[in-house]
């Protein structure tokens, strides 16, 4: 056997092995976090509450794949003139941005529900926020379990 | 050119709530992707689209690299009088595509 190898102590081992975590560690490319998420949310609500309810998200709580996830949000409300929904926002933690879908209805929606199929690149928690005529915001969360993420993959 | 898939009742009861669907062919590159030799992807989504009712707008969606490739959009609205909804999709590199479907409102 070489000596080098022979000379190599466990303490170099095992700094060695920290080493090449770390680099892996920085090659991931950036993601949302929970933190850019809020941040996210701030920008389109600003310091207004955002209350549980009113929002159903209709999507899989398991994902074989993550590219095309189904994804439905109704919001209950009676879409009269006087009492509609404005917008209703979709956000998620994990994705490499915080921001999926914004959509701008009225009281000529009849019904207030959008559906789409977005990428999820983690298992992670989808939030849902309604802005109501009255300024005030709503929301709903899910859970989703991805067993193959999107968005980071080599061609 | 992007061949855009629209589903519209062609006729509907006054006061009724119709179901658009929407779907149009592209291929939403998120910008986070790399090819084969490590270089970065640049980002090509479409940003946004706008439906309009007889030139009023019922519906306006911004759309994020988040949204699967092959946009598919579906939501609603009251058929209030016959005439046409026009859809309008926009996106990155200059995309711009229409597409539109006459409703018979009874």
């Amino acid at each position: 056997m070489d000596d080098a190898i022979r000379g190599a102590t466990r303490r170099d081992v095992v700094i060695g092995g920290l080493a090449a975590g770390v680099a892996c560690v920085v090659t991931v490319p950036a993601r949302a976090t929970p933190e850019s998420m809020k941040t996210a949310i701030h920008t389109v609500v600003g310091e207004a509450p955002v209350r549980k309810g009113k929002v159903k998200i209709e999507v899989p709580s398991l994902v074989e794949n993550g590219n095309t996830v189904s994804l439905a949000i109704e919001v209950e409300s009676p879409m009269t003139t006087t009492d509609y929904v404005k917008a209703i926002h979709v956000f998620n933690e994990k994705n490499p941005q915080p921001n999926i879908l914004g959509a701008h209805i009225g009281p000529r929606a009849g019904r207030a529900r959008v559906a789409t199929r977005f990428r999820l690149a983690d298992t992670q928690t989808v939030v849902a926020i309604a802005e109501l005529s009255d300024g005030s915001f709503w929301s709903a969360s899910a859970d989703v379990i991805v067993t193959l993420a999107a968005c980071l993959e080599t061609l | 050119m992007a061949r855009a898939l629209i589903n519209v009742p062609p006729k509907a009861k006054r006061g009724q709530v119709i179901e658009i669907k929407t779907l149009i062919s592209h291929i939403m590159e998120t910008g986070f992707r790399h090819d084969n030799n490590g270089n970065p992807i640049p980002r090509d989504i479409i940003t946004e689209l706008s439906c309009t009712y007889n030139g009023e707008e019922i519906f306006r969606a911004n759309l994020y690299p988040a949204i699967s490739a092959n946009p598919f959009l579906t939501f609603s609205t009251v058929a209030t009088e016959s005439g046409t909804i026009a859809f309008e999709w926009t996106g990155d590199n200059g995309f711009h595509e229409t597409a539109s479907a006459k409703i018979t409102v009874e």
